[in-house]
């Protein structure tokens, strides 16, 4: 079974209390994460979900001392094999990055450059990371591209990235981040700009190279959809705080926190049910979540919240264990 | 009842230089036929490259045609000289997926508003501003937003004011080509429900061009399924969904994210 049943492993990544926050040239420094703990086991893929603005992207940046240059880590720790990057000279981080945890963006036409072959760009990051001679950076780039292209291994690290599908260019991004053997990948909305059908794909790849190379995954993504049947433990982020967390399927299936009930209730379920479904309205989510709509005090979905109590707008609930693998911050849960 | 877009036959190919260097024809449409009726709501679902977005700016009159005809209330606009699709543009509004892309970050939600009236030259000043406000009524916004330039609006905001300008100037048909792609999962339930909300009180007609099966069901009439440039299969959403005849839709199919799903699909490597 999944990782998650050990109860005293170790994690791999482990991130305490993480306090980020950006500063704009007009008033106060804004929050995008405001206390998250997360940690990461050996050789599992975590979900991170989370609608625009609830600081996933920056729990990913952040994980990796890549923040923007406005954006500040303000408290906690990322302990990452035995040491805090939060700490770490930028040395040492240059040769983690890319080499113990890689990254994986959004928009492959972005990430690669456009006027290099794709075989060239996965070696030089081989390359950045020591050189063990030129026959054999050619021979274990070969290597990575066989294992993330099934065929026509050749072909295709000549080819420039116009050449390429997008499917296969988000390949190629998997090969860069798969070269120097990580034992972390933090991918960021990686199948977002794809079809369904070449999302299915590449999820089917990362599964794969889970089994294969033992990696650990922390993968961000706004669909719930995408993290059923495929992510180990999901994790619900809002507002920059962590709403709801626990084992994939009992999330999905049996979700607690209101705003991820309302959340999956949002989604069309068209194959699941039959008849009168143009006259029934998705039930939304009244408002939205944009830093200026977000309360000062109390829960932060308290103003959206279908079940709010008048306790909620106080002060701020804590996470509370509804079960021995899941948690909830709401006050509903609490004894 | 008369259709109010009847496509027929419609082709066109793109000329693409062969890394040999000769020039190759590329068939974006491969001769595509379909009707929409006034007031209903028509899908096109195909994977990325099956011709979608080939097939919106057709229809819009943004792209001639190799060969067909799309007959618009009866006019065929593929004949139309330039003048003349220009007066037509109007009745055919384009909503793109990022709504970042196509606002002029540069002005402020009022001028952006009003811009298809200065274009088409109706209006005096003061109209102008009225109809921007019972405009963003009608999608939901607030009147606060109107000195906001785009890039401080929210995505879901940003895509109600894409549609509100596409609003402007009454249209009978509206192609949404990807319009909820890049939206959160929640703000796509909104939207979604403002376009059925418009469809209704507007008798709106739209051509709902996707990838998102689910979606495509919840919001449409029919679904036709493009593949290679041709629609392969088309007919009423339960139909499709229960009862797939074609192996591109059932692949389709097949590719939705489901939450009920338990278990990735095997890989075939």
């Amino acid at each position: 079974m999944g990782p998650t049943r050990g109860r005293i492993m170790v994690s791999v990544l482990e991130i305490q209390d993480l306090h980020v926050s950006y500063r704009w040239r007009e008033g106060v420094p804004r929050p995008a994460l405001a206390g998250v703990s997360v940690s990461l086991l050996p050789g599992e893929i975590l979900g991170v979900l989370g609608e625009s603005g609830s600081g996933k992207s920056t729990l990913a940046a952040a994980a990796v001392r890549l923040l923007p240059p406005n954006g500040h880590v303000t408290g906690g720790a990322i302990l990452f094999e035995g040491r805090d990057l939060l700490r770490s000279k930028p040395e040492e981080l240059r040769q983690i990055r890319g080499a113990r945890i890689a990254l994986i963006f959004q928009e492959p036409s972005l990430a690669l450059h456009p006027t290099m072959r794709a075989g060239e760009q996965v070696r030089q990051v081989l390359a950045a990371h020591g050189s063990p001679g030129k026959r054999a950076l050619n021979e274990r780039t070969r290597q990575v591209f066989a294992a993330v292209f099934p065929e026509e291994v050749d072909r295709l690290s000549q080819s420039y990235p116009h050449q390429l599908s997008g499917g296969q260019r988000q390949r190629v991004l998997i090969a860069q981040a798969i070269a120097c053997r990580p034992c972390v990948i933090i991918a960021d909305e990686p199948t977002a700009s794809l079809d369904s059908a070449t999302q299915m794909e590449i999820l089917g790849l990362f599964r794969t190279l889970r089994e294969k190379l033992g990696l650990a995954m922390i993968f961000i993504t706004h669909n719930p959809a995408l993290l059923a049947g495929f992510a180990d433990r999901v994790l619900v982020l809002y507002g920059g705080r962590v709403v709801e967390w626990g084992p994939a399927a009992t999330v999905l299936a049996s979700p607690r926190h209101p705003y991820t009930k309302a959340l999956f209730q949002s989604i069309p379920q068209s194959f699941e049910e039959s008849g009168n479904r143009r006259e029934t309205k998705l039930p939304a989510i009244a408002g939205d979540s944009s830093p200026s709509s977000l309360p000062r005090e109390g829960c932060c979905f308290e103003p959206r919240c279908a079940e709010r109590m008048a306790i909620c707008r106080g002060r701020e609930p804590a996470l509370v264990s509804v079960s021995e693998t899941h948690k909830v911050s709401c006050y509903k849960y609490e004894a | 009842m008369q259709p109010l877009l009847r496509v027929e036959n419609l082709v066109k190919r793109y000329a693409k230089r062969s890394l040999a260097g000769t020039w190759e024809e590329l068939s974006a449409l491969d001769g595509l036929s379909f009707v929409i009726l006034p007031e209903t709501t028509l899908a096109v679902v195909g994977e990325s490259g099956s011709g979608k977005s080939t097939l919106a700016l057709c229809v819009a009159c943004l792209e001639y045609p190799t060969s067909g005809s799309i007959w618009f209330e009866g006019r065929d606009v593929v004949k139309l000289v330039e003048d003349e699709r220009r007066r037509l543009r109007p009745h055919i509004q384009l909503i793109y997926q990022d709504p970042a892309a196509s606002l002029n970050p540069r002005w402020n939600t009022l001028e952006i508003l009003i811009e298809p009236f200065v274009l088409q030259h109706k209006f005096e000043r003061e109209e102008m501003k009225q109809r921007a406000y019972s405009l963003l009524e009608r999608v939901g916004l607030s009147l606060e937003i109107l000195p906001r330039s785009p890039v401080e609006l929210s995505g879901g905001q940003r895509q109600r004011l894409a549609i509100a300008r596409a609003l402007a100037l009454e249209p009978k048909l509206l192609i949404l080509d990807e319009a909820l792609s890049a939206l959160d999962c929640s703000v796509q339930a909104q939207i979604a429900n403002l376009l059925m909300e418009l469809q209704s009180s507007l008798g709106m007609t739209y051509l709902f061009i996707t990838h998102d099966l689910a979606m495509a069901a919840h919001l449409a009439d029919e679904i036709a399924v493009m593949n290679r440039g041709r629609i392969v299969e088309q007919g009423p959403v339960e139909e499709i969904l229960h009862q797939p005849q074609n192996e591109t839709t059932r692949q389709l199919l097949a590719a939705v994210p489901r939450m009920t799903r338990t278990a990735l699909p095997a890989l075939e490597q």
